[in-house]
């Protein structure tokens, strides 16, 4: 017994212990990632053939009763869609195919196991703050090529192929490298979101020049309300894209382009600065840098208490917000005011991107029956009902023309009318997600902690520069 | 007794010893073999590079803040939750002078030896949360909330970068507090009270009895803890990974290792980079912890 207790043998065994649980943090990483190597990696060649027989009705030739697994993010747009409109659309074709759903709020977490481990979901949506990095997937060979869907005929378009339904640029959006992968759904337009309720009670008018953007901003400050502001905490995101806005209205749409393609100077660019001085003062003079600490949800609410005029976001904020919105709050959207006289672009251009992100694993069980799936998606009653439950256009063109569905959505709608053919996007975000991670802390950097443009680009150039050296991050380019 | 001594201890020992291997060793293993591959998670094939990761870790300015928050950390956390749980043990044990013999606490200490262990009771996610409204940068925030109404807020307390850290460590701290005043309060309870009585006697003040009785008795306790807190400076990822402005932020003024991995893992979708990390800090906390054992090894008052 005196042998066990003797003090000093104790507490140097703790000791020991001690470390040993501070050492537990590193193999946890690999826990989570599961086993690697322990998948097989034999049956990709399948993939791109037809496994049942190809007719009118099975365009893409599904083998009718293979069970179909897809795997939807429940964030801002709920499942809803997919479970009352998608999934009785694709089994009114195919009654045979058993469709199992599941949805997550962690994607990466619940899927990207399942990939490495070579049984993953046939139809994944890639999204929501834990999404894969879609870059890595492409370059792993784990995505289905997408390119007989957009050649198929439409379901419910007559005499269209799926292709021909969608508002141009979609395709693109999911292109690695010159082949489709990816199916970017939801259709959103960015600009600066206000109460239409505020502006009629004030008179005020919706700018469209620099000057008379300030000049309603000093209104805003008089009667009390933050006139501009952003969630520094966790959506810098929306505030980079209304300063990369800006550049494209002020130097053209190709400012964007060069900086998707790591172009040497794409960021020291004059537009650029332009911008970023234009935004930095408006930072310093009419937002308030306690939002620097706020996250985004506490931004919109005090928009919604009629405590913050104008909101940068995308056009998924009216839905997001919609049990904290006050009835009559009425949410407009007015396209980013030109910064100078002599922009490339008009007033009227928009940053309008096709997002959430759908794939087909391509080595599932069933990589055909989820391309089918995302015809159904495509279809015109697909994107109604999908606009109806989300409050979301998709990318099928004039699914909802003529539809009121609610005041932000019509808004948006028109705003993208008005744009025409200046509409432009960018993509480097989600193919270089440290290029991304790096202007976050610029953005907040610049608006809210006294940066000045100078600093802000040479930054940013730096940091393209440093993914652009990088082998080891795959590169694309459009 | 020793006749079926082995199976004995093999019985009761070959449960732990299976999960340990499978999800402490194995994983380590792994974590090595990984840290040597640019395999980023998507596919069963690996491919090796050699020490690419490591040579680009150590030209990563990120690493070395992060190094260097765990340096500040390593250095303040032990400091001054030892310091604070020491002067609040001795003024729950000793602290109330000695009456018929035995040392007391000041009033009402059996009340704060209760209250004092609270936060060790709430999740670390929980204490994060909390402290996220503590410190929020509006009215909403606890103390902005305060001193907005006069007029000094508001005090960007997470998103400032010379103050992030900081507040960081000050949740961490009152976190880790109340632990260490139960652990030096057994301590203090286990040095008998005929040392207090003579020290007392021949005149000792309540500064005294501490820095000449109660710290040179507690040393091995204090080792403990030093160990253990440098640990706890080497993680505290929950914290950052939760309170902290745009994860590690402002700008990498909060970054943690353990962030980092975290971030490169699942965000950048390098593993191979993270696990590279993962080694790194693996050697780094095997160093403090050495290297603490063998500068603290003193020899202990036979009691």
């Amino acid at each position: 017994m005196t042998e066990i207790f003797k003090p000093e043998v104790d507490r140097r065994t703790l000791l020991r212990r001690a470390a040993a649980v501070g050492l537990l943090a590193t193999p946890a990483v690999t826990m989570l990632s599961a086993c690697v190597g322990g998948g097989s990696d034999d049956k990709d060649a399948a993939a791109d053939k037809p496994a049942g027989t190809v007719s009118a009705t099975n365009p893409l030739g599904i083998k009718e009763d293979e069970p179909l697994e897809i795997l939807i993010f429940n964030g801002g747009l709920g499942t809803k869609y997919a479970t009352d409109v998608d999934i009785p659309s694709y089994n009114k074709l195919f009654p045979n195919s058993k469709v199992t759903f599941n949805q997550a709020e962690e994607i990466s977490t619940v899927v990207q196991p399942r990939f490495t481990a070579g049984n993953p979901p046939d139809m994944i949506n890639n999204s929501g703050s834990k999404l894969m990095d879609q870059g890595a997937l492409v370059q792993a060979g784990q995505v289905q090529e997408l390119t007989d869907l957009f050649a198929a005929p439409s379901v419910d378009i007559a005499g269209k192929t799926v292709k021909d339904t969608l508002i141009p640029g979609t395709i693109e959006q999911g292109t690695f490298n010159d082949k489709p992968y990816v199916l970017n759904y939801a259709f959103t337009v960015f600009g600066l979101w206000y109460s239409g309720k505020l502006f009629k009670d004030n008179g005020w008018t919706v700018p469209t020049t620099w000057s008379d953007f300030t000049a309603l901003l000093d209104k805003m400050k008089a009667k009390g309300i933050t006139p501009f502001g952003y969630a520094g905490a966790n959506a810098p995101y929306y505030m980079y894209t209304l300063l990369l806005t800006s550049a494209a209205k002020i130097g053209g749409a190709d400012i964007l382009k060069n900086i998707d393609n790591l172009e040497d100077g794409a960021w020291t660019n004059d537009a650029v600065k332009q911008a970023a001085a234009a935004w930095a003062e408006i930072g310093a003079k009419y937002s308030n840098k306690a939002f620097l600490g706020l996250k985004h949800t506490e931004v919109q609410l005090q928009q919604n208490q009629y405590k913050v005029g104008l909101y940068p976001s995308g056009s998924w904020l009216e839905n997001e917000q919609a049990k904290d919105t006050p009835a009559g709050f009425d949410y407009q959207l007015m396209p980013v005011p030109s910064v100078t006289t002599a922009d490339k672009l008009p007033v009227t251009a928009l940053y309008a991107a096709a997002g959430e992100q759908y794939f087909v694993a391509s080595k599932g069980k069933n990589p055909r029956g989820g391309m089918e799936f995302l015809r159904h998606m495509l279809s015109k009653a697909g994107a109604v009902g999908f606009t109806q439950l989300t409050k979301t256009l998709t990318v099928v063109a004039g699914a909802t023309d003529g539809m009121e569905i609610s005041a932000g959505l019509t808004s948006g709608n028109k705003a993208l009318g008005a744009a025409g053919a200046d509409t432009f996007s960018f993509r480097f975000d989600t193919w270089y997600k440290k290029l991304d991670d790096e202007l976050r802390a610029a953005t907040n950097e610049l608006i809210y902690q006294g940066g000045t443009a100078d600093k802000f680009v040479t930054r940013m150039q730096k940091a393209a520069d440093a993914v652009k050296k990088d082998s080891s991050i795959q590169k694309f380019s459009r | 007794m020793k006749h079926g001594r082995y199976p004995f201890i093999i019985g009761f020992l070959i449960v732990p010893v299976a999960i340990y291997g499978t999800f402490v060793i194995a994983a380590y293993v792994q974590a090595f073999q990984l840290s040597f591959t640019n395999w980023r998670g998507f596919s069963p094939d690996v491919s090796y590079i050699g020490f690419d990761n490591f040579v680009k870790l150590f030209q990563d300015s990120t690493f070395w803040k992060a190094i260097q928050h765990h340096i500040l950390l390593l250095i303040f956390l032990p400091l001054l939750t030892i310091i604070l749980a020491l002067f609040f043990a001795f003024l729950l044990n000793v602290g109330g002078g000695s009456k018929g013999g035995r040392t007391r606490g000041v009033w009402g200490s059996k009340f704060y030896r209760v209250v004092f262990f609270f936060p060790q009771l709430l999740a670390l996610a929980l204490v994060a949360v909390i402290f996220s409204r503590v410190y929020s940068s509006d009215d909403s925030g606890l103390i902005n909330g305060l001193l907005n109404q006069v007029g000094a807020g508001p005090v960007l307390f997470l998103a400032d970068k010379n103050l992030a850290l900081w507040s960081i460590l000050a949740v961490l701290v009152w976190q880790a507090v109340g632990f260490y005043v139960v652990l030096f309060s057994a301590g203090m309870g286990s040095i008998p009270t005929e040392i207090y009585e003579a020290a007392a006697l021949d005149g000792a003040t309540r500064g005294t009895l501490f820095f000449k009785v109660t710290l040179p008795l507690l040393w091995n306790t204090l080792q403990v803890a030093w160990v253990y807190l440098g640990i706890a400076a080497f993680d505290a990822f929950a914290l950052v990974n939760v309170m902290s402005v745009d994860r590690g932020g402002p700008d990498g003024a909060t970054t943690v290792l353990g962030l980092e991995i975290y971030r490169n893992a699942f965000d950048y979708a390098q593993f191979g980079y993270a696990s590279a990390m993962g080694v790194v800090l693996f050697f780094l906390t095997i160093t403090f912890a050495a290297l603490t054992l063998r500068v603290t090894r003193r020899d202990a008052i036979e009691l």
